[in-house]
């Protein structure tokens, strides 16, 4: 039965008619149908019901003369039924479904990063100057040795006598999260890539497998996830790596697997997953041959042998409530580095009540399985990358200091390539060609821009976390992992603080 | 079953300081009097503030270069400590020996506690059997300083000592006579200024742990890496100082894991990556390996550290020499000070004087083949 619809706008499009000469380059620039020209009146109008307030027609508008805003009308304010909760209800009372969203957590809730501080030195011992000295960022991901066996030759070299694990090299403790070509369009995918490259860091190739015209070109700066659809995995695609990444879970939805809707499976994503065009890719909600750590252990030791074990395997899984005692079974079940992502995380479609209610803060996620891991007595055993929601250098240096070895950023280079958390990937419409297989939006980001915007902000968070660490006066990014002398809580309980294992401003 | 050790949960609070640091060693191994050194103490008096000195010196006790000296203080005048302690030693070890250390009542400190000296040789039992002399050693050490309240063994190595408190650190030499009652072949000494004032003996330097000591300028920015790194080997942090860390870093590598001092001094202060770039590919891997290995253990910030084991004394400076530390040469004598001034003050006509690089270890060790101390 159709019905109409109750929902209220949740932008208003203004439109200055002074300004506006009716170009159309707004209609033509809109996915979603907000912009429309009347031939009859030879005007530009809008329907605000359809924006979702991505901002490309104000960025575009060769005239300034749009502005989009959240919609002023509002329904008789409450603090308990919040306007959100009643747009919600009459959303499934219009249909009937879940409600699907996409992007990370937008709920409030406390951010830790937001009540933590970072120290300075004064007097007793001196702040480095980055401009003047050396600043080191580069980091080493992998399994290490408890000890270092030597020998001396008769010329007094030295040699090693203890057999390496193999590791990752980056030159900044900063990675690009899975996002899978799929869930992004192939120029985002290659625009990742191709900084990543550049820069002399990693990017993770998300479920969706790698296309082969890039295999050779990114091999050495690309980890291949492992997920539970198993999309566009063979052996040539697991050594065609840096690394490898099994894919439990994920922040943005915690137990739940994902779905590719067949619109999306285009001729070169289906060559590249390896399933047949036009199908969903549906990754269950477990591995289904991993039921167990010993599972684990077993897909883990897998990976291994089908390369050689010449690449480390990382296990990726979301903050849940026992994120600690789950760190501690992956090291022990063989993963090399443990990557947690945070409820904050984002995501290509999420259902909302996964988005906004499970899982929870990677800070405090970080804290406890560090901590836990050294009171095992294995956090050497294994490197530590941490993501959900990292928007800025000071986040990095932060997670740092509570023990991270590196953070994935996912959003934040999504945003760098052109994203504004409109949180309609899930639509497969994004306007700035990021979240979407149209091959006419896809076209709008060109790699090689992609790629310089996402570099930028590699060189940008690199360089101010060397500002950070000069004036903490540490010269190499390694004295400060896990160090909470570096920080200090404010506004936080004294559970939270214990939890963080950092002490309270002024204490 | 999965082993937990227990550790902080990186909540402490660490002291904070600046000091002069002074090693003097004969390589000849012939053995010498304090004076010298405390000579060169009194020309860096300003870099201290009387709230804590104190003296390490090797080859003091011939006649019983056999057993563990174990120095203690008893910082509370209680009778039921002093024996609670020595039936603990008693229990655990053959006491051959025991005595009052030799104090001078006129010096000027305030407040000294008891201190009394023990000779003592393991006397192991049960679990304990497995277990190395020294690491059964350092285990009861530890014992007692974390679980004896008031009493605190600050050294336990054979054939040396470790003589410290609250004061400048001539006054310290004055007290414990140092100038009269012994000689050793390697002198080290410490001067305290502290930031804050906990105004207490044990937390002087020299830092000891069996007969290695550190003495050590400087406040190290990367203490809680090295901090939590050092608890995941066991190691706990009692007095929260630089110092301490520093001691248990050495004694991990070089007793523990016998790394030998230019690996560890590359650990502690590493070149640049731009500079191990550069470097052939042999040293390339060496140095990439050692620092991904042992990147908790970078000691990052000012540093000066003396570090002395019987037969070795070790100057090192941190990796971009925010705190030199110089060294001088004259004959068997070598010399390494926070100052050139203090070298010069007691050895005039040196051989040779210089500054080394960050990470360049300055290493004096006995010349003599059988690495024998004249006694």
């Amino acid at each position: 039965m159709k019905m109409k619809s109750h929902l209220l706008p949740e932008f208003m499009v203004e439109r200055d008619t002074e300004r506006c000469d009716n170009c159309k380059v707004c209609v033509k620039q809109c996915p979603f149908g907000v912009h429309y020209y009347d031939e009859e009146t030879g005007r530009v109008y809008s329907r605000e019901e359809l924006c979702v307030g991505c901002q490309r027609c104000v960025v575009y508008c060769p005239k300034n003369a749009i502005k989009v805003i959240p919609y002023p009308g509002h329904y008789r304010p409450n603090d308990y039924w919040h306007e959100e909760y009643i747009r919600d209800i009459k959303k499934q009372a219009e249909t009937g479904g879940i409600i699907l969203t996409s992007c990370g957590s937008a709920r409030k809730a406390k951010v830790y990063w937001d009540h933590i501080l970072l120290n300075a030195s004064q007097v007793t011992n001196p702040s480095i100057d980055p401009l003047r000295e050396p600043m080191e960022l580069r980091t080493f991901l992998g399994k290490k040795p408890d000890r270092l066996e030597i020998e001396l030759d008769e010329n007094g070299d030295v040699e090693i006598k203890t057999e390496l694990h193999p590791n990752l090299m980056i030159e900044t403790p900063i990675l690009f999260a899975g996002m899978s070509y799929g869930a992004i369009s192939y120029n985002a995918f290659k625009s990742l890539a191709m900084a990543a490259k550049r820069y002399g860091t990693l990017f993770n190739t998300g479920e969706g497998g790698m296309p082969k015209d890039m295999r050779e070109e990114f091999k050495d700066c690309a980890i291949v996830q492992c997920a539970s659809g198993r999309f566009g995995v063979d052996p040539e695609y697991f050594n065609y790596s840096a690394a490898i990444e099994i894919k439990i879970g994920q922040g943005a939805k915690p137990g739940i697997g994902g779905h590719l809707p067949g619109e999306k499976v285009t001729a070169t994503i289906s060559s590249t997953r390896m399933i047949p065009e036009g199908t969903d890719a549906i990754s269950p909600a477990p591995h289904h041959d991993i039921y167990s750590i010993e599972d684990l252990s077993m897909l883990i030791y897998a990976l291994k042998e089908v390369t050689n074990y010449e690449k480390p395997v990382c296990v990726k899984i979301a903050a849940v409530h026992n994120v600690a005692a789950i760190a501690s079974g992956m090291v022990r079940a063989g993963a090399d580095i443990i990557a947690i992502d945070g409820f904050r995380g984002g995501t290509g479609a999420t259902p909302k009540i996964m988005r906004e209610h499970v899982g929870i803060p990677v800070e405090l996620a970080l804290a406890a399985v560090d901590q836990r891991l050294r009171e095992e007595g294995i956090r050497n055993k294994c490197s530590i990358i941490v993501g959900g929601g990292i928007r800025c250098a000071a986040d990095v240096v932060k997670a740092i200091a509570l023990g991270a070895d590196a953070v994935y950023i996912g959003t934040a280079a999504l945003i760098a390539l052109g994203c504004t958390m409109c949180q309609r990937c899930h639509t497969g419409k994004c306007a700035w060609g990021i979240c979407t297989q149209d091959p006419e939006l896809s076209k709008r980001l060109n790699p090689k821009v992609g790629a310089e915007r996402a570099y930028n902000l590699l060189r940008a968070w690199s360089l101010e976390i060397k500002d950070v660490l000069g004036g903490m006066g540490i010269n190499a990014i390694e004295s400060l992992r896990g160090n909470r002398d570096h920080l200090r809580g404010i506004g936080l309980e004294e559970w939270e603080l214990k939890v963080l294992g950092i002490k309270g401003a002024g204490e | 079953m999965i082993n937990r050790v227990s550790v902080t949960d990186g909540r402490v609070t660490k002291e904070i300081q600046a000091c002069a640091v002074f090693g003097v060693m004969d390589r000849s191994g012939r053995r010498f009097d304090g004076k010298m050194i405390i000579e060169a103490m009194k020309n860096m008096r300003v870099r201290g503030n009387g709230l804590g000195g104190g003296f390490a010196v090797y080859g003091i006790y011939p006649k019983y270069k056999d057993y563990y000296a174990l120095h203690v203080m008893f910082q509370e005048d209680d009778p039921d400590l002093k024996q609670e302690v020595d039936e603990f030693l008693h229990r655990n070890f053959d006491v051959v020996h025991d005595e009052e250390i030799p104090t001078n009542e006129e010096a000027n400190v305030s407040d000294p506690p008891l201190f009394w000296r023990y000779f003592v040789m393991p006397q192991k039992k049960g679990e304990d059997k497995k277990l190395s002399d020294d690491d059964y050693v350092v285990k009861k050490v530890m014992y007692i300083n974390t679980c004896i309240d008031n009493a605190y063994v600050f050294s336990s190595g054979k054939n040396m000592g470790v003589f410290k408190g609250v004061g400048f650190p001539e006054e310290i030499a004055d007290f414990f006579m140092l100038e009269s009652e012994y000689k050793g072949y390697i002198w080290t000494a410490h001067s305290r200024f502290p930031t804050n004032t906990p105004g207490w003996w044990g937390g002087a330097h020299p830092f000891c742990i069996l007969d290695w000591t550190v003495v050590h300028n400087g406040e190290i920015s990367s203490y809680g890496t090295n901090r939590r790194f050092l608890e995941m080997h066991g190691y706990y942090c009692t007095l929260y100082t630089d110092t301490e860390v520093i001691a248990y870093a050495v004694d991990l590598l070089m007793r523990k894991q016998g790394l030998p001092i230019e690996v560890v001094a590359k650990i502690f202060a590493p070149p640049m990556w731009d500079q191990i770039d550069r470097m052939d590919e042999k040293k390339r891997k060496f140095y990439t390996t050692l620092r991904m290995v042992y990147a908790p253990l970078l000691i990052n910030g000012p540093f000066t550290v003396i570090i002395a084991h019987h037969g070795e004394m070790i100057g090192l400076t941190d990796r971009i020499r925010l705190r030199p530390i110089t060294a001088g040469e004259k004959g068997d004598m070598l010399f390494v000070s926070s100052e050139e001034a203090a070298i010069r003050a007691v050895c005039p006509n040196l051989d040779r004087v210089w500054t080394p690089h960050g990470g360049e270890p300055i290493i004096g060790r006995l010349n003599s083949v059988e690495k024998r101390v004249v006694e």
